[in-house]
């Protein structure tokens, strides 16, 4: 397989911590534009942390909203990363009454607290969290297990079950990542999940050459 | 295959001084161990889950927070680390989060304004907002004393069940405050986790005090971070186990080779403790 030139649009839309995922990218030797304009054509990825309603109206402010969903239809690889990857559903309870990009079917919901026993589910889930490939078909493809950083307090609940790259336990059973055709998103964040989640970022970018 | 489930994190603490990383006893009698950049890689390839750097002299001397220091240490770290010391305005924690800090941790700031919280957490979320809490155990009367007025049951409550102090200024200064109130009222305002140092066993290695770690692990809806007096193998077991911790810190028995976080977690792994090998 060869690999194509490592190369991606970072879309910079107002969202938390971008500089972590250009300092990963960095390590990993890729060449990016941060951008607000992503050209439609190199792949992109949506990285960052930040509340659903307000990254929707941010993207709805620099007119992203069509543009990422015409981007995504028209096959261009996506990476999204925990933020990213929410926007990618039909919407969240974080913010219900706002819509989603709609790319993915599905909503994202809440970590359910156990209000008896705080000291089961604190929410966020903050730290490090064991994901395993969902499927036979991710298996294949080389995703491997291991240990991810998690800082999220929603999580997707997708409706198509095959689209579950990778699973995650925390109180019960959550998609920790998804993939589908040229859309791939984490939920957890790679580039602060050590070498391991490091190595993810240079996976993602190497199946592309696959599509 | 491990058991999946969330980790217990293992945090080493860097306290930074003029740009070296030092740790006090009580905070003060500072000892020099090392440059904070090559300690923070060399906590990383022994398995930290996550770093924490205090800048202590922040708070004394009014200084800028070392806003180049975690510059670097975010170009070399593939693990996410916290900052504090000094944060007063939103402005220091945007400059330290814009270095490449993942959360800030504030404090006595917070204290003498507790919009601050909601101000971070509103700004960068409230998972980059940590508030660090100095918790120090309300004097504990005399047995015979304690005895006496046990039997009565207007001051009952009291005696029974513990309270903390909440002290601000590196320790220097009591606030008066109860201390689980506070934290309480922070997560209210947007604190995403709770830094829990007891003022009673920091330093001493004496073991992590429990009883304070247990209140606000079980009576908060986020994550705590305990940290003070943390000894061997079996102190971490203790605040994972019976204190309910969903992390725990640590600076000497790190910083003077006593333990690396790998032998410290295998340790705690043997113990049926999930953490992260």
């Amino acid at each position: 397989m060869s690999s194509p030139a490592k190369k991606v649009d970072v879309v910079d839309y107002g969202g938390g911590n971008i500089g972590s995922i250009l300092r990963c990218l960095d390590r990993l030797g890729f060449s990016y534009r941060l951008t607000k304009t992503p050209d439609g054509k190199t792949p992109l990825i949506l990285p960052g942390v930040g509340a659903f309603g307000s990254i929707m109206g941010n993207l709805a402010k620099l007119e992203l909203k069509d543009r990422l969903r015409d981007i995504v239809k028209s096959g261009t690889p996506y990476l999204g990363i925990c933020i990213g990857l929410q926007v990618l559903f039909e919407g969240s309870e974080e913010a219900p009454a706002v819509e989603g990009l709609n790319i993915l079917p599905g909503r994202v919901v809440k970590f359910k607290s156990s209000p008896d026993n705080h000291s089961a589910i604190k929410i966020p889930q903050i730290g490090w969290n064991w994901v395993q490939s969902a499927s036979e078909k991710f298996k294949k493809d080389g995703w491997r297990n291991g240990y991810v950083y998690f800082v999220n307090s929603y999580y997707p609940a997708p409706e198509n079950e095959a689209s579950v790259l990778y699973r995650a336990a925390y109180g019960e059973s959550f998609a920790a990542a998804v993939q589908h055709e040229n859309v791939t998103a984490f939920q957890f964040h790679p580039e602060k999940s050590g070498a391991f989640g490091q190595s993810m970022i240079d996976k993602w970018h190497e199946t592309l050459a696959l599509h | 295959m491990p058991a999946p489930g969330l980790c217990r994190r293992i945090i080493p603490c860097l306290d930074v001084a003029d740009g070296r990383t030092v740790k006090g006893v009580q905070f003060t009698g500072l000892r020099d161990v090392g440059d904070p950049v090559e300690l923070a890689c060399r906590y990383q390839e022994q398995g930290a889950d996550e770093l924490m750097f205090l800048d202590i002299t922040a708070t004394h001397e009014n200084r800028g927070t070392l806003v180049s220091m975690v510059e670097k240490v975010a170009e070399r770290l593939m693990i996410p680390f916290s900052v504090g010391g000094g944060v007063r305005v939103l402005e220091d924690a945007r400059r330290l989060l814009e270095a490449g800090a993942d959360k800030v941790s504030i404090n006595s700031a917070a204290v003498a304004r507790p919009e601050l919280i909601r101000e971070i957490a509103e700004a960068y979320g409230s998972q980059c907002c940590v508030l660090a809490i100095d918790a120090k155990r309300k004097e504990i009367m005399a047995d015979a004393k304690r005895k006496e007025i046990t039997t009565d049951a207007k001051r009952k409550p009291n005696v029974d069940k513990p309270e903390w102090d909440v002290l601000t200024r590196g320790g220097r200064n009591a606030t008066g405050m109860d201390a689980l109130e506070w934290a309480k009222q922070a997560v209210a305002l947007g604190a995403g986790e709770i830094l829990l140092t007891s003022w009673d066993k920091d330093g001493t290695r004496s073991g992590f005090d429990l009883e304070l770690t247990k209140a606000f692990a079980t009576g908060l809806p986020v994550p705590v971070i305990a940290s003070g007096g943390a000894k061997g193998p079996d102190s971490f077991v203790d605040v994972f186990q019976k204190a309910y911790a969903d992390a725990a810190l640590a600076a000497s028995i790190f910083h003077d080779g006593e333990w690396t976080v790998d032998a410290l977690k295998k340790e705690l792994s043997t113990h049926g403790v999930t953490v992260r090998l």
